[in-house]
């Protein structure tokens, strides 16, 4: 949670002074439900993160590197160049990486989990994230049907942090919570308060654990607040103040940090110690991708296909 | 010219081996397939075969064609499962997947009514190795899962490195009847996607050997298989050796001019090239087999050798695999032409239902003629 929180906040820095190119996307009020399902998950498993998933990311195990070098556009980065920031991956250890069309990997980890199933690997699950807002999407209700229809060990999180860029959740839908809607498709469905990371982890652990039993596709919705913009770019001056002072407004990062001191499972002075050496880690990453060179374009493969013998000859000139 | 490579796709029968004819006439145009001078496709008349000559020989359809190939692919790699709207027990809208659920169980498999579901599955699935089949019930159906045709599929490997081999076979084209929503031709749409394999086989012998390489390919392939074609056009054997993806195939020599199409239109215009030949003119006919990659080097020796050419498609006017094929003939090879180019499409409005109006919306032997008459006038 805390190295995600860092690395967010060194990435709209940069952004700020100019040095990321296209956007940055923070999960800030985000971290608690994001770490939950990384850390939930294991080896084998599928995790297909969205835009404020940094934490979870990292959780997984995606490498700190791999994450600055995607959004500083290291051709040594995941995606060599080719995309950036958010959109970024390994899928054959079970990082998926994004496309912008929302809904649309929740099907891709169904996929994965079907190729399982023909494999024979038994009690391996995946898990994806969206938003409130891609609940409205086709998408979602043709990949959460298809999952239910196939039973697959499917673990699908919704983040209800309340806007879909600025659209608030009464733009979204009619339901009363989108919890309901587990019952329509046939899913277990669970509850689960995104700013609470105790809370977090016991429910998505246990989602994960009845996937991963055979139980099928379990629908979890979380409640929070997006503590940042829409990306860096957007001030979001059309949250609700009120939702700000609401419970759903609460810093999950302080809250965790409060209940370890409350419990006595640590003290203050270890906690600023493991910012220090997070702060550390993060710019040591940082400083170490801005001394890697930007992609060549006269030497970039630009060869879309893996049959290089089937390429069309469009020449330059 | 270069002449067309013809290696071996499949694996090869001993037997089968011995009995094998030459290159030429293994390529040659179906010696089946008779053409009706009157058009094939027009007012219903559906015979293209003609009455059966001499002793009766095994005979398999296109749509037999591209089921048998679905089922050496299931026999052949552990990888492979088809998966789309009514394919199991039920064998397919069109039985293209007859009696396949039985033979495989597990390995074809019913899906719901979701496009965009069905072959986003097909991508994950493609990521952990396997190679699916994907069908979708009509051609048309495939807007739905446009998305996730070419923004996830067609991505993956630039993106990533990984490969996507899926293929997704797309029953496309007119039939009598089938109106705006059964009709469609969306290979221009899918050819404009970079990271796609666009086929369009026009015989029986091609849906089967491109089915099983598109299977093979490491890239998702859009496979347009021609509806038309399914129950009418008829060979007497499957192949044992095909002309690769990518290739052009000359489908009847001429030297007065060219006609470059693919899928149905090659059988129409096999037709104009027996009537014209009947006054004299000499046409030859370009079957491109796959529009992505477009083979150029083929259609451009054709124009060197007739100096005349006439593009013909099924799809509508705007843009499309006959405005592609002109701008390279013109952009690379202008100094080989003896008159403008021309092209035929249907017209530019949505599919008809009636016959009588599709008939005339789209290219047919009749139109074909005319334009390929004044081409070579001019």
């Amino acid at each position: 949670m805390l190295l995600g929180r860092i690395l967010d906040e060194k990435f709209a820095s940069l952004y700020r002074g100019g040095k990321i190119h296209g956007g940055v996307f923070i999960g800030r009020g985000q971290e608690a439900l994001s770490v939950a399902i990384g850390s939930s998950l294991r080896q084998g498993d599928v995790f297909a993160p969205l835009i404020r998933d940094l934490a979870g990311r990292l959780s997984f195990g995606e490498p700190i590197l791999d994450a600055v070098r995607n959004y500083l556009g290291s051709p040594k980065g995941p995606m060599r160049s080719r995309d950036g920031n958010v959109h970024r991956g390994r899928p054959r250890e079970g990082l998926l990486p994004m496309i912008s069309h929302l809904g649309a990997m929740i099907p891709v980890v169904n996929g994965v989990l079907m190729a399982h199933r023909f494999k024979g690997l038994a009690s391996t699950v995946g898990a994806t994230t969206i938003g409130d807002g891609a609940t409205s999407t086709g998408a979602f209700h043709e990949a959460l049907n298809q999952a239910a229809i196939e039973k697959l060990p499917l673990i699908l999180v919704v983040a209800n942090n309340q806007y879909a860029y600025s659209t608030p959740t009464t733009r979204q839908f009619a339901c009363k919570s989108i919890l309901d809607r587990a019952v329509g498709y046939g899913v277990a469905g669970a509850e689960t308060d995104g700013t609470n990371l105790s809370d977090c982890l016991a429910v998505i652990g246990q989602a994960v654990q009845n996937a991963r039993a055979g139980n099928g596709p379990q629908l979890i919705v979380a409640s929070l607040l997006r503590l940042c913009g829409h990306g860096e770019h957007d001030d979001a001056g059309y949250i609700d103040p009120e939702l700000k002072q609401s419970p759903l407004g609460r810093d999950c990062l302080k809250l965790a940090a409060q209940k370890i001191l409350d419990q006595a499972w640590s003290d203050q002075a270890a906690l600023d110690r493991w910012q220090a050496s997070t702060v550390q880690q993060v710019e040591e990453a940082v400083a170490t991708v801005q001394r890697e060179a930007g992609p060549d374009p006269y030497q970039e493969e630009w060869c879309a296909l893996a049959c290089d013998r089937l390429r069309e000859g469009f020449e330059d000139v | 010219m270069a002449q067309p490579r013809h290696v071996a796709v499949l694996v090869s029968d001993p037997e089968a081996d011995a009995n094998l004819p030459d290159a030429e006439e293994t390529f040659a145009p179906t010696p089946s397939i008779k053409h009706n001078r009157e058009g094939l496709f027009e007012n219903g008349n559906t015979n293209i075969n003609g009455p059966a000559k001499g002793k009766p020989t095994m005979s398999i359809t296109y749509l037999e064609a591209i089921r048998e190939a679905q089922a050496r692919a299931l026999a052949e790699d552990p990888r492979v499962y088809i998966y789309g709207q009514d394919v199991g027990e039920f064998g397919g809208a069109f039985k293209a997947t007859k009696n396949l659920s039985r033979e495989f169980p597990g390995r074809v498999i019913d899906a719901p009514i979701s496009e965009d579901a069905i072959i986003g599955s097909a991508v994950g699935a493609a990521i952990e190795g396997m190679r699916p089949i994907i069908e979708m019930q009509f051609a048309d159906f495939s807007t739905i899962g446009f998305n996730q045709i070419v923004n996830q599929a067609a991505t993956l490997h630039w993106r990533t490195q990984v490969p996507c081999p899926i293929t997704i076979r797309l029953p496309s084209g007119g039939t009598s009847g089938g109106g705006p929503f059964h009709s469609q031709s969306m290979e221009a749409l899918y050819a404009h996607y970079p990271g796609l394999i666009v086929l369009t086989p026009a015989t029986v012998e091609d849906a089967y050997s491109m089915l099983l390489e598109a299977v093979a390919i490491d890239d998702p392939v859009i496979f347009c298989e021609h509806k038309f074609l399914y129950y009418h056009l008829k060979a007497d054997k499957l192949p044992t050796e095909a002309m690769p993806v990518g290739k052009a195939r000359i489908a009847r020599e001429g030297r007065d001019l060219t006609i470059v199409t693919y899928s149905a239109m090659v059988h129409e215009a096999l037709v104009v090239a027996d009537e014209l030949a009947s006054e004299g003119i000499l046409v030859e006919v370009v079957d491109l087999r796959s529009v992505k990659p477009l083979d150029t080097d083929t259609v451009m020796a054709s124009v060197a050798r007739t100096g005349r050419l006439l593009c013909v498609g099924e799809a509508f006017p705007w843009g499309g695999v006959t405005a592609e094929v002109i701008a390279r003939v013109a952009s690379e090879g202008f100094e080989l032409l003896d008159a403008p180019p021309m092209r035929l499409n249907a017209k530019d409005t949505p599919i008809p239902y009636h016959p009588n109006l599709w008939a005339v919306h789209r290219p047919t032997a009749r139109s074909i003629a005319v334009a390929a008459r004044r081409l070579v006038q001019n």
